[in-house]
Formats: C-alpha cells, sequence, structure tokens
C-alpha cells in the first residue's frame, strides 16, 4: 500500500515538473517581455535591481539554461518581482493568501457537507416533492455562471436589503489596524455565500447518484428485507458506502474553487487571490501571475493526488490487496 | 407479452424537453439574424429605461435596447461555442485514439499528459493561454478549447481500449484489413455516441467561461456585445437600481446554457437505455 | 404426508407478476414473469419450491417480503395466517416474523463486518452474545466476526447468511437457494438447521433447483415452470418410476435426474434411433 502511495506521489511530483516546463514555456511565448516592461514601466528601478531581474529571467543565456535557473530560484522560493506592485511576488502572495484561504475554505467546507446531506435527502426520498426540487435547484444552479449569482446576491441583498455591504474585505477609509473581525465577517459573507451556493449543486447531484446506486444494490434490497427502517439503511450502509467517494469528490473540487472565486472576488472587489490574478493578468504583470498560477497549481494537485489515494487506503478490500 | 400504450410516460417527457430545448434556441438564433441593429445604436432612444413592453430588458446608460444587445450577445456566444466545442472534441478524440492505438509507451506519455491537463485550475490557465495568445477571439477559444479536451479524451480512450480486444476486431483485422479501415469502420461509429453526447455537453461548459472570461475583462474588446461584457458592465450600474441590466441577460444565459444541457443529457439518456426504466 | 390439523401459515393464491419495460424509445411494454402461481405452507412444514432458473421463484419470495423493485405490477392474493397479507403487513413481518435468507453473498454489505451485520436487527443488549453464539454453532470462529466478507470463504459466507436468520419468534423461513455449490458437510449442516426451524413450529419455504437435497427435508415440493405452479405433491410421492406424481411435466423432472438414470424422454422413444 505504501508503494501504490509512493508511487502516486512521485507521479505528481513529475506532473508538477512538466506543469513547469509548460508554464516557462507559456511565458516565453508571451508578447511581453518582463524585463522591458519592468525597466520601461518608470525609470525608478536601479541598475542592480535590473541585474537581479534579468539574472532571474536568465536574460541572455539558453533556454534550457534559462529554465533551470528559473526551476532553481523556485524551488528556493524565489518567485520574482511584481511588476505591478514592485515588491516579491510571494510576499503579495503571502498577504493575500488568508483572505482567499478562509473564502474558499468556507465554500468548501459548506458546499460539502450542505451538498452531501440534500444529496441523500433527495436520493432517499426519490420521486417525491424534495427530490424534484432538489434536482430542479440543482440543474439550474449548474447552468448558472457564479459571477451573475454573484451580482444576483449583490443586488439584493447589498443594494435592495442594504444587509450586507458592496465589496471589499473591510469597509473603506479605516486603518488597517482598527478593522473589527465583525466586519471582516460582514463583508465575507456574501462571497462565501456565491462560492457555496454552487458548489452545493454540483455535490447535491454527485452524492444523489451515488446514493441512487447504493440504493438500489442487493445488500440494500437484504436489508429491507430484514426490516431495516429507512434510516436504519441510511446509517448502516449508505452511509458508510457513500461517504468516502464524497469525500475524494471533495478533494478534487479545488481547481473548481479557484476559478470561482476568480470570479467572486472580482464581483465583491474582494482581494483575495483570485482577483490579485485577474488583475495581474489584465495589466500584463507576468511574474505575478506566473506566481500565483503555479502555488494554485499546486494546491489542486495535492487535492487530486489526496482524492485519488483516499479511496484506495480507507476502503478495507484494497488495504488488504496492497 | 403485452403492448401498453401509456399515456404519459417519462421517456415521452424526455422527449418533449428536447423539443422545447431545440425549439427555444432556434427561436433565439432566428432573433438574432432578424433583430435590427438599429436599437444598438447609441443615443437612439431613452437612457436607462426599466423594462417595458416596447423593451423588453430595458435600456442601458447608453439608450441600447437590452434585449437586442442580449440576444446578440448570445449568438456570439454560441459561435465561440461551436467553434471551441469542435476544436476541443477533435483534439480530445485524437488523443484518445493515439492513446489506445500507438501501443503502450505512446498510452503511458498521453495518460501522463491528460492527468497534467486535468490537474491544471481551469479558468487560471485559460487567463494564462488567454495572455499569452494576445486576447481577441482566439485567445478565447485557445483557452477553453485546451483546458478541457481531457475527459473526453478519458473517455474515448478507454472506449477504443474496450473494442480494440473485441472479436470483430481481431476478425477483422485477420482478413487483412489495414488499420485505416478498422479505424473508419468500427471505431469510429462505436465511439460516435460517446463523442456527440461530449460535444454537445460541452457546449454548456464552454459558454459559461467564455461568459466568465469576458466578465473579467480577458479576450474581447468592451464594444463586443459578448454577455460577459454585457454583465460586467452592468455591474458599475448596480449601485444606482439599475437591476435589469443584469437580471435578465443573466437569466437568458441561464435558460440557453440549460437547454444544451437539456440536449446532451436527453441524448445521452436516449442511447443508454439502460439509464430509465421508469 | 400433510397433517390436516396443521395451521395454514402461508397461502399464495393466483399470484402474477409483470414488470413494465421501455421498447422502441417510448412505448411501454408488461413483461410477465410470473402468472398464476400458487404455493401452501402450513405451521411446521418444510416446502420445496422446485422449478427451473429463471422460473420466477425468486420473484415469489421477493414478493412475499414486499421488496419488489418498483416497477412491477403485483395481482393476486397472498395470506398470512389467515389475514391478507398488505404492504404495511410486509414492512412489519419482515426481519421479525419473516425471515429470508438470500442467494448469494452480495447481499452482504462489503463494507461492513460480518459479525456486526449478524446482529442489525438483534435486540441492542444481547446482540452481540447471540451473534457470537451462532458463529459457535455453526463452526464459525469467534474472530470471523471481525472480518469483511470479501475475506471469508464461499462456505463461511453461506453460514453467515443463515445466521442473520435466526430471529426470536420468527415464524416462516424463506431460503433462497441456499445450497449451490457447496460441499456436502455444509451441506448437511444447513439442511440440519431448516428441519429445526420446522421442528421449533417455523413454516419453511426452501427455494431450490437442487430437488435431490430438497427432498431430504421437504415435506411438500411445489413444482414450477415458467412461472406458474404445475403442482404440489408430497415428497414421498417422489419415488420409483414417480408413478404417484400428477403432472407429466413433473413425473419427467423426476425421471431425469442422474440417480433415475437420466431417464429422458428420448431413451422411451427408442434412444439413439429415434435421432435417425
Amino acid at each position: 500500500m505504501v508503494a501504490t502511495i509512493s508511487v502516486r506521489f512521485i507521479r505528481m511530483l513529475t506532473l508538477l515538473f512538466g506543469l513547469s516546463i509548460l508554464t516557462f514555456t507559456l511565458v516565453h511565448l508571451s508578447p511581453i517581455d518582463p524585463v522591458n516592461a519592468y525597466v520601461g514601466g518608470d525609470g525608478s528601478a536601479s541598475p542592480e535591481q535590473i541585474e537581479k531581474f534579468k539574472a532571474y529571467w536568465g536574460v541572455d543565456q539558453g533556454l534550457v539554461q534559462k529554465y533551470g535557473s528559473w526551476a532553481g530560484a523556485l524551488l528556493e522560493g524565489n518567485f520574482g518581482t511584481s511588476l505591478l506592485y514592485r515588491a516579491p511576488v510571494i510576499d503579495i502572495i503571502q498577504s493575500r493568501f488568508l483572505t482567499s484561504l478562509a473564502l474558499m475554505g468556507t465554500a468548501w467546507v459548506l458546499s460539502g457537507v450542505i451538498g452531501y446531506a440534500l444529496g441523500v435527502i433527495a436520493a432517499m426520498n426519490r420521486g417525491k416533492w424534495i427530490d424534484k426540487i432538489i434536482k430542479w435547484y440543482s440543474y439550474t444552479l449548474v447552468s448558472t455562471p457564479i459571477f451573475w449569482m454573484g451580482l444576483i446576491l449583490l443586488i439584493v441583498f447589498a443594494v435592495w436589503l442594504k444587509w450586507f455591504p458592496v465589496g471589499l474585505a473591510a469597509p473603506a477609509g479605516v486603518m488597517e489596524s482598527e478593522v473589527r473581525w465583525i466586519d471582516r465577517l460582514h463583508h465575507f459573507v456574501l462571497p462565501a455565500l456565491t462560492l457555496s451556493i454552487l458548489g452545493v449543486a454540483n455535490v447535491a447531484m454527485h452524492t444523489r447518484e451515488k446514493m441512487i446506486d447504493i440504493l438500489n444494490t442487493e445488500y440494500v434490497l437484504f436489508a429491507k428485507a430484514r426490516g431495516e427502517s429507512s434510516w436504519q439503511i441510511f446509517k448502516n450502509h449508505g452511509l458508510r458506502n457513500s461517504i468516502l467517494p464524497a469525500i475524494s469528490l471533495q478533494f478534487a473540487y479545488f481547481g473548481e474553487l479557484f476559478g470561482g472565486s476568480m470570479l467572486a472576488e472580482q464581483v465583491f472587489s474582494y482581494p483575495g487571490l483570485g482577483s490579485t490574478l485577474t488583475t495581474a493578468g489584465l495589466k500584463g504583470d507576468l511574474p505575478l501571475m506566473v506566481g500565483i498560477i503555479l502555488i494554485s497549481s499546486l494546491f489542486v494537485f495535492a487535492g487530486n493526488l489526496i482524492a485519488d489515494v483516499l479511496g484506495k487506503v480507507v476502503d478495507p478490500r484494497t488495504r488488504e490487496a496492497g | 407479452m403485452q403492448l401498453v400504450r401509456e399515456g404519459w410516460n417519462v421517456r415521452k417527457k424526455m422527449v418533449l424537453m428536447l423539443a422545447i430545448s431545440l425549439g427555444f434556441l432556434f427561436v433565439l438564433l432566428l432573433l438574432s439574424f432578424t433583430l435590427s441593429n438599429d436599437h444598438l445604436r447609441l443615443g437612439a432612444g431613452a437612457k436607462n429605461m426599466a423594462p417595458s413592453l416596447s423593451h423588453l430588458f430595458g435600456t442601458d446608460w447608453l439608450g441600447r435596447d437590452m434585449f437586442t444587445r442580449t440576444i446578440k450577445g448570445l449568438r456570439l456566444s454560441l459561435t465561440i461555442g461551436a467553434f471551441t466545442s469542435l476544436l476541443s472534441v477533435l483534439i480530445a478524440v485524437m488523443m484518445g485514439i493515439c492513446a489506445a492505438t500507438f501501443g503502450k509507451t505512446a498510452d503511458t506519455v498521453i495518460s501522463w499528459v491528460i492527468d497534467l491537463f486535468i490537474g491544471m485550475p481551469h479558468l487560471v490557465f485559460m487567463v494564462l493561454i488567454c495572455f499569452i495568445a494576445g486576447g481577441g477571439i482566439y485567445g478565447i477559444v485557445l483557452g477553453i478549447s485546451l483546458t478541457h479536451w481531457t475527459a473526453l479524451a478519458r473517455v474515448v480512450r478507454s472506449e477504443v481500449l474496450q473494442i480494440k480486444n473485441a472479436e470483430y476486431i481481431q476478425i477483422s483485422k485477420s482478413y487483412g484489413k489495414s488499420a485505416w479501415y478498422v479505424a473508419r469502420k468500427h471505431m469510429l461509429p462505436a465511439i460516435f455516441p460517446q463523442v456527440m453526447i461530449g460535444f454537445l455537453l460541452m457546449f454548456p461548459h464552454v459558454i459559461l467561461h467564455e461568459a466568465a472570461l469576458t466578465f473579467l475583462g480577458f479576450g474581447l474588446s468592451p464594444q463586443t456585445p459578448a454577455v460577459g461584457i454585457i454583465l460586467s458592465e452592468a455591474m458599475n450600474h448596480i449601485s444606482t437600481g439599475k437591476w435589469w441590466l443584469v437580471v435578465f441577460p443573466g437569466m437568458l444565459l441561464v435558460m440557453v446554457v440549460k437547454s444544451f444541457d437539456s440536449i446532451g443529457e436527453q441524448f445521452r439518456r436516449m442511447t443508454e437505455p439502460a439509464s430509465s426504466h421508469e | 404426508m400433510v397433517e390436516s390439523h396443521k395451521n395454514a401459515l402461508l397461502k399464495v393464491e393466483n399470484l402474477s407478476i409483470g414488470f413494465s419495460q421501455y421498447v422502441q424509445w417510448t412505448r411501454k411494454r408488461i413483461i410477465r414473469p410470473i402468472a398464476n402461481m400458487h404455493v401452501e405452507i402450513a405451521e411446521g412444514e418444510i416446502v420445496a419450491v422446485v422449478g427451473a432458473s429463471g422460473s420466477g421463484k425468486s420473484l415469489l419470495a421477493h414478493a412475499i417480503l414486499g421488496i419488489l423493485p418498483g416497477n412491477a405490477v403485483c395481482s393476486g392474493k397472498i395470506s398470512y395466517r389467515g389475514e391478507e397479507l398488505t404492504d404495511q403487513k410486509k414492512a412489519k413481518l419482515r426481519g421479525r416474523e419473516i425471515s429470508f435468507i438470500p442467494q448469494s453473498v452480495n447481499f452482504l454489505d462489503p463494507l461492513m463486518r460480518v459479525g456486526r451485520q449478524v446482529q442489525i436487527g438483534l435486540d441492542k443488549s444481547k446482540a452481540k452474545y447471540k451473534q457470537e453464539k451462532l458463529f459457535e454453532q455453526y463452526g464459525l470462529q469467534k474472530s470471523d466476526g471481525r472480518l469483511f466478507p470479501f475475506e471469508l470463504s464461499g462456505g463461511m459466507l453461506r453460514r453467515v447468511l443463515f445466521a442473520t436468520s435466526v430471529r426470536e419468534g420468527v415464524k416462516l423461513v424463506i431460503a433462497d437457494e441456499p445450497t449451490p455449490g457447496i460441499h456436502p458437510q455444509a451441506l448437511a449442516e444447513i439442511l440440519k438447521q431448516l428441519k429445526q426451524f420446522a421442528a421449533e413450529g417455523a413454516g419453511v419455504m426452501l427455494i431450490t433447483h437442487d430437488i435431490v437435497s430438497a427432498l431430504d427435508i421437504a415435506d411438500r415440493v411445489a413444482v414450477i415452470k415458467d412461472g406458474t405452479t404445475v403442482e404440489m405433491a408430497n415428497a414421498a410421492a417422489f419415488a420409483g418410476s414417480g408413478d404417484k406424481l400428477q403432472t407429466e411435466y413433473t413425473r419427467r423432472l423426476w425421471r431425469a435426474l442422474p440417480q433415475n438414470d437420466f431417464d429422458l424422454e428420448f431413451r422411451s422413444r427408442g434412444g439413439l434411433k429415434a435421432w435417425h
């Protein structure tokens, strides 16, 4: 079993390696020359800074060497300097990281838990009203763009009802140190809600399908023949046979989550990594773009690895077979 | 055995849904060609009007009729959707077939590539590709198709692997038929339903992603009537209460996406009857 | 052999079961695997329900338990202890008064340890104790209780399935093909257990296509062909050349068995010569 996990881990490393090459190639295909952009922007860069910059990007070096020096720098944690903010990319990422994490983390947990519950309820009441409602709700939401959902929530809750603020992570014009925790929460609700609502639909649909499959198995038929009530069937058989795939799916969801956060953050002007990436992309700040992309990809790959491995580890049948 | 002519069953409902979805899309396309561009002229009409009979979706701050803008925008989305889906499907089918038929090494390599692309967070990479490709429709099409071919490729690969070892293929080969013949006459028809379903189901994804990209500001210039741009411009006017700029275009978009989704689903259920006997 | 003073426990009359299926995209049709089936079981009696595979025997069991699939259409009458067996009654009785021993090991939850699976439905406080006693009785180790279904051999799994049916107050036991592919020792054990159920006053329905073992313990035999009951005979009638059997089909069935020299029609027509 350890062998299986190691194999997959190594595979992930090779994929990350491939990813870095891919990104590197894309960067060098770009129409913007990072050095010129940096220098030409305004003349305030000192000769040393320009040299450091040139060294980082391997200007005047062969292609393979360029990759080598860049990859080496990456592994040391040097992601270069942002063109827009004139600060090390890694610092910018660090400062925005927590804000994004709070948003994505909450949406991840909420959509997982609520989605699972809804999926189970729908499957166990198949064909009845509640199932129809949940199905309709999920189907519609899955076709809805996240940002439109966000806009609607904005209109209803921030503009009409005025329950929540229109954007940002904290009240404007207030000093960083003076922002209260409750204010942060206040600004956080709508973006988090936006992200969660769509995630719930996805998880609910998948769970419902899986649950219906389980309810059609012979062992559930037998459980029924032995007089187990619906609740007992769920508690004894439904839960254990569906929870693992559900959790695996959650871990594979990281990618969608990050994409969604880009949109939600844009709608609410929430300063997380997502909106930073958008700004970087629009303004052509390559180092920052690449930095955020690599970090987020790292998370997504890790999530996929966990999803992959989790099933094998916990299922007693494969555990034995090793 | 006894044949039962039933009134209304689930299958019949499916056919109805299919007809409605197709009809809706057809009407939309028709409208996009017949609605006059007059409504789009700046200053042509009253500005900032709420929805009314003459302006179903209201007008925006430049006096343009929102209904016309939305419909034309959707046509653009559909066109981009068609190209992108086609490109995506082509890449997927190629990769899938190559992986399954060119030997173990090719399979390992291509599977690795598939895993690589599956692992990339979609929107993130689309932004990068779009940026690199210089924006515009070209960038969007490239960005979306290069990130979405993976799922279908996997399906094609597993289907081809399965039939490759089927008896009728072996027999065909033993008759001396070339690999090309086998591929054309046996494999393509066998994978066609799945490819069709994949193509149809890719549309909703593509349309949503295109809207997202244009909403963020990548790809198209602000004058193009794309739904994403309509919505992102509308965002600036929310606080002044012009809700119709957001609600209606979005709703129509949702309906379009849902129609494609529904068409794809019905198609899938009809070609895989085992999935519904209710 | 049927003692008339024994009370009728289960009476199935004119049972028909049909399923709706889609044919040609949107039209439905009904296929009817069971039509006009009847079976009677008295208290303390073992009735073997015998027939070829696919003749609808399992469906009979599922109908009595009330676990037919959603697209099933039933007609006919099933009475239990003199009263009609409605869906609500079935739900109340199954697992308690009516016990079911299923056909295959797929009926066990693959992710639950077998000991726990036997304990479901037993009174919480005595569940573990009872389960361990049952395992002992069937020759299973105490430690086997902690294993998962995939870790047990076929024979052990059959014994576990049996253990799940032992409940206090069980009045009707329906065993669906409990004996295929089992070695003689385990077979003897299972037949002994079924006899034990009957001796304690329960009625036993033994669904099987293995007539020989069935005749070992059955009091009466219901012969099923193509979803219909062809004959209900006493077990004793299955002797000699089968003269006491009422229908041609049953007689041929009996004579075709190995111990009766595979006496098929073909012989009676003059053997090999008939082929030319």
